[in-house]
């Protein structure tokens, strides 16, 4: 091992050891965006002014996120020789009672924890990382994430952090890139293009100078994977991409991140002066003789940014367009024609562990086809979203029944959407399929980069679809016809599908249209735009069969398609309805069982919330046929 | 020009213009610049004003108008000192290497750089790249020529390509881009006073009896009054009479005031023009010309390059051709040899009468141009001239330094600003033709004299506010534009727009050789009204 | 050399040729909408697909290869490009009657080859933004429901003038050819040599008043001394419109501004249509025996009380060489070399 290393993780071993020593309780405050957005930082300010306020020294750490954003703000607790708390939903208000209670006193307050880490914890309280959110899942990537803070190297290296690169640096180039070959690593932007190959194709070239590119272009609604790794573990991704940099002979790299990311930056920037600081970056790494130094280009968050010419032209200061096939490879002409290396955050973030621990252990964890682990940020309507990781190859229903604890309120699974704008949604009978690169695509959707929106009874699939190609509409960067004008077509269609005004032959032309959209598109954008219409077709082409040919909207949300009515018999004239109603569209008496006004009602379905679950007075109703009555103004005829 | 034009955007590896707004006075010169300079080449400008194609320059020099020789000569220094010349190409193609040598040599760079206003270190980078990258294409229009020291900043540039082995070859040259249509022809063809068609002096003997017994006359063997001359010696009473072609010089010519007081003394002034122009007022016959698109002839482009135009309409009410007027009145004067049988009549005698244009037939211009010289029938034409020999009696090129001589005005407290003159991309000369387009007025109709930012926020003048522009000859109106193209001191001014004639202001100096006026430095004041 | 097979025929071209330029060469048409000779390629149409050993490839990017078979209607291939085409005529102005290039559409000539159906055309969703053309350049407008964002009056722009005065701007359906800022295209450093508008497909740029000619004439522009070769159009006795003549060696099609604008002044009314002598101080109409005897005889009588040399001859570079060679032989033959021109100025 490099000694300058050594003495580095023996400073940082040191300073974390004195910590722990000090019998000082330490006090954990996700401080991710999802923190921060419920309000962690005036939880934090909280803490500060009580311990101050009671005189009390204790060491307050402000993590990344640890995955349950359901439970957030999350406050964790480690009494010297306890067990680690974890206290969900926490307000300031909450946040003073635990400090009266359990640090001060030594009342762990059931009420508000959520579980402890590790053995010996309170019995009335659940182990967290035994139970069901951690039970099923393999935390590689997110390592760190949520544990250590991420402003402070040293945490980093006293976990094992920079020995990858004290290792690789004493490794030839090719050893480098035969134990990444040898671990069957693939790339985690969504193609799972092996990573091995890439970064061989990028060492042969000769040239005076290649890149390191870190695409932090994240884009996908719903998924914060990326921004999650940065925000919580930005020296992984630092570490994997000085690692690439000596391996390929690079001498400089770049995070393409979003500026929408600031926090994420932010961090980024903490920590690249801290590595420059500790003479892991910059020149003369560790001794050896090795520059590399990285900066930090913020994206005006284009989606087809992600796209790697597209990327490579933003960073040159053109237009972020992706560059039409055939074209040479980004890997020997690149940024400024030169090579260029490009891969994903949590590829580059788990190289120095592939490293460190060895092929083999790597490969031990997934499939063969797909090792390691699939980071997922989990949403939609399930009881616990959030970000998880776990083995490739798990099947699809232990992620959403068993880490994600199922469908919310109970209601009746309908589809799963991964992939994001690119993938596709899949029907229950689906879920045994196993996670990894290759099942989904063949069943219609894909990994993706790690986007899993959960669907339930209460969405309309042809809306799900709208939503999508209303995405992928708006991000289209409009240089190829099929892609610019093909997405606006099918959004059009899917608008006038929903809103009912389908006709007869919609579908055919939808999947004609998404046909040849997929064949003609030039980037992976437009390649993939209709697989959202395409799959959605595929298993649920009966819900678009009975908005275009009934005027039905089977799930009742598409509002040109439904009306509210209320049952006369069920009524108690309550009147809730009535006042709630914005537009005054309801009337009736006391005792006089009431009535929608059909001319006025805007189907804001106000009233249907209004209606007390034991009354369910208010209705919906769809179909040509109601439609037609409401129009006539005798829905009750009925 | 020495080279053609597609030699140079094709393959110089540096282009060197100075003196020059080549995207605007020759715009589809510059689309080929610009195309070269995309594909890799390098580009130096050098120009008082930071003008458009300055925008793609590896090298910019703002140099004090009218200090050209002095930096050309400076980077002539820096290639001898240096060793960056082409020493097969002097040892072979040259003569009067060593005299020039030392006398560059002994210039001071710092002085040069004190002169002109740019740095030492910029002309030593200029002469670098221009020497360094071979082939390298001079470009140069009126910036460099329109001085009391035209000639010598000419010889100044000359002097560079010859010792960087630039001459006779493709992509390289010096290369003067003729501003109007058939400049290249009318001096082709004898519109000179000192030599005839084919730049026969008039002073030769062989020459001059040739022409004299073809015409039928006894031409004089001493050179005639150059244009710029005429007027003068109109005041003086030597010259009675002026026939005016084409031409509108009480907008063009420099110190307007003397030319218009010139057109009142003399006794006969003919204009002959598609327009009843400014100059038009002062004739006593005005005669009424057809138009290009009105008339077959041939145009000489800047390649010297002769091309056919050909009729395409009628010229309006009884407007004859130039040609057919000159044909009447030469047999109304009883001269002989005036009975052409059209334009393609006229090229046969020319072809006699030059042996230059000897191979040049309308016949052969159906098929495309030739640039002369083409000797005879079966003669390619020359692109690229000096491709063996030099014009000179020992067939080899002449090194000849310069000394710099400052131009005849220099800033006083009285006249502090310098104005310099040019044109714009929307206009063409008097604007006898683009100014009656209503496009092209639409796009540019007012003057705007240019001035720096500087000199706006020290005399508190703002875009369109006026000014009044005044010189040791006449005083001019007109609004300004302050613009960061400029060096303080410095005022553009287009002489397109005959109601702000920049020309009230500017110097009739001449250059002793060429006879070529001083329009690109003269030393104003400006006040704000 | 390469051997390609493109529909079955077999042909050679050389390494570094496209697929486009190799079917050209065999004679077969492929249609394109944003390929143009004069530039790099694009890409973006999508409608130049065929199959090149199996694969779907754009024609106008794809470099052939030894040996590679080209298809260029098979099923696959005529419904992608039949699509793309509708797709485009989805948002496009249909009002083809009044649009300038009715007849030399370049999106009507494709719309032709891959066979437009009304049936099918009727299931698509069209929605053309009713955008206000941009007429704010004397010359030329532009008319945003005609354009098919081909980019080429953007790469004319970028390759042919330099300029880059226009670029795309916005993203995806909301794309446009824009300025810097996105405002009016006279605002902008736009020179208006009209290079775009010569090379645009449609009618989205268009002549602010086009007159079609009757016939064309071969000539040079008479501006500065580059010397370019124009076309001169004709209707009636009048030069209604100019073209660069893409044969002339000196600027193949190029042109500037005022060669290709401002022809005006040929039929502008302020022409001098007689000639004029000034008696009493007053320009008065004359015959051309009337106005050339005066001139002849008061030449004549300078130069027998002063001499010759009391003559001066104000020759022009603006007029032929055969005229200038006339007008200095006629101030020689009277035995003078007063003789000159504007070559200083």
């Amino acid at each position: 091992m490099i000694q300058k290393f050594d003495a580095i993780e023996k400073e940082a071993v040191a300073a974390m050891e004195e910590k722990q020593n000090n019998d000082i309780p330490q006090i954990y405050v996700g401080c991710a965006t999802c923190g921060n957005a419920t309000g962690a930082q005036s939880v934090v300010q909280t803490i500060k002014n009580k311990l101050d306020k009671e005189n009390v020294t204790a060491e307050i750490k402000e993590v990344g996120c640890i995955g349950m954003c359901f439970a957030e703000v999350l406050v964790d607790v480690i009494k010297p020789g306890r067990p680690r708390i974890s206290y969900q939903d926490v307000t300031p208000e909450k946040a003073e009672e635990i400090i009266d209670s359990y640090i001060l006193n030594d009342d762990h307050r059931p009420d508000l924890a959520l579980g402890f880490f590790g053995e010996g914890g309170p019995e009335d309280i659940e182990q967290i990382d035994t139970g069901d959110v951690f039970k099923n899942q393999q935390r590689v990537i997110l390592k760190n994430c949520g544990v250590i803070d991420p402003e402070n190297i040293n945490e980093y290296i006293a976990r094992g952090g920079y020995k990858g690169l004290a290792e690789a640096l004493e490794m030839k180039q090719e050893e480098i890139i035969g134990v990444l070959k040898d671990s069957g690593l693939r790339g985690r932007g969504g193609a799972g293009f092996p990573a091995g190959r890439k970064w061989e194709s990028c060492l042969k070239p000769q040239a005076d100078q290649k890149y390191v590119i870190c695409n932090a272009d994240e884009g996908d609604p719903g998924a914060f994977m990326d921004r999650s790794v940065l925000e919580g573990d930005p020296h992984s991704v630092i570490e994997g991409m000085i690692i690439a940099g000596y391996t390929i002979g690079s001498s400089k790299g770049y995070f393409y991140v979003r500026a929408e990311y600031p926090l994420a930056i932010n961090r980024l920037r903490k920590a690249l002066a801290q590595a420059r600081e500790k003479n892991l970056l910059g020149e003369n790494i560790l001794g050896t003789g090795f520059d590399f130094d990285l900066e930090i280009f913020q994206g005006a968050g284009a989606f087809v940014c992600g796209e790697s010419t597209a990327l490579v032209m933003s960073i040159e200061g053109n237009r972020g367009w992706p560059k039409p096939l055939p074209r040479p490879r980004t890997t020997e002409q690149g940024l400024w024609d030169k090579p260029t290396l490009l891969n994903n955050v949590k590829t580059f973030s788990v190289v120095p562990q592939i490293l460190s621990k060895g092929a083999d252990w790597f490969k031990s964890i997934g499939t063969e086809g797909s090792p390691g682990t699939a980071v997922f940020a989990l949403t939609g309507t399930i009881n616990r979203s959030g970000l998880i990781e776990v083995p490739m190859g798990i099947e699809l229903k232990k992620i959403i029944y068993e880490v994600g604890g199922g469908i919310l309120n109970d209601r009746k699974f309908k589809a799963v959407q991964t992939g994001g704008p690119s993938g596709g949604c899949l029907p229950e009978d689906k879920l045994h399929l196993s996670v990894d690169f290759d099942t989904l695509v063949e069943a219609g959707s894909m990994m993706g980069s790690g986007g899993m929106v959960v669907i339930d009874e209460t969405t309309c699939m042809v809306d799900v679809a709208r939503y999508f190609l209303d995405f992928t509409f708006e991000e289209s960067c409009g240089q190829c016809v099929p892609c610019r004008q093909g997405t606006q077509q099918m959004l059009e269609v899917l608008n006038d599908i929903c809103e009912g005004r389908g006709r007869e032959g919609d579908i055919e032309h939808l999947l004609e249209l998404g046909d040849s959209i997929i064949k003609s598109s030039i980037c992976g954008l437009g390649q993939t735009a209709p697989n959202p219409v395409l799959s959605t077709v595929q298993y649920f082409r009966d819900e678009y069969e009975a908005h275009i040919r009934d005027h039905a909207c089977p799930a009742l949300v598409c509002k040109n398609l439904i009306v509210f009515t209320i049952d006369e018999e069920k009524c108690t004239a309550c009147g809730r309805c009535r006042k709630a109603c914005p537009v005054e569209a309801i009337s009736g008496e006391k005792k006089v069982p009431h009535k929608i006004d059909q001319s006025k009602c805007t189907k804001c379905g106000i009233c249907f919330q209004e209606c007390p679950e034991r009354f369910s007075a208010v209705v919906r109703l769809t179909g040509k046929e109601n439609l037609a009555a409401a129009a006539r103004g005798r829905l009750s005829d009925v | 020009m020495t080279n053609s034009i597609d030699d140079i955007a094709d393959e110089a590896r540096v282009f060197f213009i100075t003196g020059s707004n080549t995207t605007e006075t020759h715009p589809v010169i510059g689309y080929r610049i610009r195309r070269a300079i995309k594909n890799g080449a390098r580009l130096i400008v050098a120009d008082p004003r930071r003008i458009k194609i300055a925008e793609h320059a590896d090298v910019f020099l703002q140099l004090k108008p009218g200090t050209n020789a002095a930096l050309l000569q400076g980077m002539a220094k820096v290639i001898l000192d240096e060793k960056l010349y082409d020493e097969d190409f002097i040892k072979n193609r040259t003569e009067g290497f060593e005299e020039y040598a030392e006398k560059i040599s002994s210039i001071d760079l710092n002085e040069m750089a004190e002169i002109t206003g740019v740095p030492a270190e910029l002309i030593a980078e200029a002469a670098r790249l221009y020497a360094g990258s071979n082939p390298a294409a001079i470009l140069y229009t009126m910036g460099i020529t329109q001085h009391t020291s035209g000639t010598d900043n000419v010889l100044a540039l000359a002097g560079l390509a010859t010792l960087t082995g630039n001459l006779g070859k493709r992509g390289g040259g010096v290369n003067p881009l003729r501003g109007q249509n058939n400049v290249q022809g009318a001096c082709d063809t004898g519109a000179l006073p000192n030599v005839f068609p084919g730049y026969q002096p008039v002073s030769s003997p062989e020459a001059n009896k040739k022409f004299s017994e073809a015409y039928g006359a006894e031409i004089p063997d001493k050179p005639g009054m150059p244009m710029t001359r005429m007027f003068k010696a109109a005041l003086e009473g030597q010259i009675k009479g002026v026939y005016i072609m084409g031409e509108t010089p009480v907008v063009s010519e420099p110190d307007i005031c003397k030319i218009t007081e010139a057109l009142g003394e003399l006794e006969l002034v003919i204009v002959q023009d598609l327009f009843f122009t400014e100059t038009a007022d002062y004739a006593d016959v005005v005669l009424p010309a057809a138009s290009f698109a009105e008339k077959d002839g041939t145009f000489v482009n800047t390649e010297r390059r002769v091309q056919r135009i050909r009729k395409a309409v009628s010229a309006p009410g009884v407007a004859k051709s130039d040609l057919d007027i000159f044909c009447e009145l030469g047999q109304k004067l009883g001269l002989k040899g005036f009975d052409y049988s059209g334009a393609a009549g006229v090229m046969k005698e020319i072809g006699e009468m030059n042996p230059k244009w000897k191979g040049i037939t309308y016949e052969r211009l159906e098929a495309g141009g030739l640039s002369w010289p083409c000797p005879d029938e079966n003669h390619p034409g020359t692109p690229i001239l000096y491709g063996e020999k030099f014009l000179t009696a020992s067939g080899k090129a002449q090194f000849k330094a310069v000394d710099y001589k400052p131009p005849a005005e220099a800033p006083d407290d009285e006249y502090p600003f310098i104005l310099t003159t040019g044109r714009s991309l929307y206009h063409y000369h008097t604007g006898t033709m683009t100014r009656r387009s209503e496009g092209l007025s639409d796009l540019y109709d007012v003057e705007k004299a240019l001035i720096s930012l500087e000199d706006a926020e020290r005399l508190g003048l703002s875009e369109n506010d006026r000014v009044r522009l005044s010189s040791r000859r006449g005083e001019v109106e007109a609004e300004v534009k302050p613009v960061s193209e400029l060096k303080e001191g410095t005022v553009f001014m287009t002489f397109h727009f005959a109601e702000t004639c920049a020309n009230q202001l500017t110097n009739s100096e001449l250059d002793p050789v060429a006879s070529i006026p001083e329009l690109k430095v003269c030393t104003v004041n400006m006040e704000k009204v | 050399m390469f051997k390609v097979t493109i529909n079955g025929l077999d042909i050679e071209v050389e390494k570094g040729t496209t697929v486009f330029e190799a079917a050209e060469k065999a004679g077969i048409y492929i249609p394109t909408l944003c390929h143009h000779p004069d530039l790099p390629t694009f890409g973006g149409c999508r409608v130049c697909m065929v199959d090149a050993d199996g694969k779907i490839v754009t024609a106008c990017r794809a470099p052939v290869t030894d040996g590679m078979v080209v298809k260029t209607d098979t099923e696959e291939v005529s419904k992608v490009r039949l699509s793309n085409v509708e797709l485009l005529l989805a948002s496009h102005n249909k009002d083809c009657q009044s649009c300038t290039r009715n007849n030399s559409c370049r999106l009507q000539e494709v719309s032709a080859f891959v066979g437009i159906n009304q049936e099918r055309m009727r299931q698509i969703r069209r929605s053309v933004e009713p955008v206000k053309p941009d007429d704010s350049n004397p010359f030329f407008h532009r008319d945003f429901t005609r354009c098919i964002l081909c980019g080429i009056c953007i790469r004319t722009c970028q390759e042919i003038n330099g300029v880059a005065a226009i670029d795309f701007a916005f993203r995806g359906f909301h794309t446009k050819v824009s300025v810097l800022g996105d405002k009016p295209i006279k605002d902008s450093h736009c020179e208006s040599c009209g290079e775009c508008l010569v090379r645009c497909p449609t009618g989205a740029l268009y002549l602010s008043r086009p007159e079609t000619p009757e016939r064309e004439v071969e000539s040079v522009c008479t501006y500065c001394g580059v010397g370019c070769g124009i076309k001169l159009g004709v209707r009636g006795d009048r030069v209604v419109h100019v073209e660069g003549n893409r044969d002339n060696e000196v600027n193949r099609g190029d042109l500037c501004v005022k060669g290709r604008f401002g022809f005006d002044f040929i039929n502008h009314p302020e022409r001098l249509k007689t000639p004029l002598i000034k008696k009493d101080g007053i320009f008065v109409e004359a015959s051309w025996d009337e106005a050339l005897d005066f001139v002849a005889d008061k030449m004549s009588d300078i130069k027998s009380k002063h001499g010759a040399d009391a003559l001066g001859g104000i020759s022009s570079a603006r007029c032929s060489s055969e005229e200038t060679y006339l007008f200095q032989k006629i101030f020689r033959a009277l035995g003078t070399n007063n003789v000159d021109h504007c070559a200083r100025l």
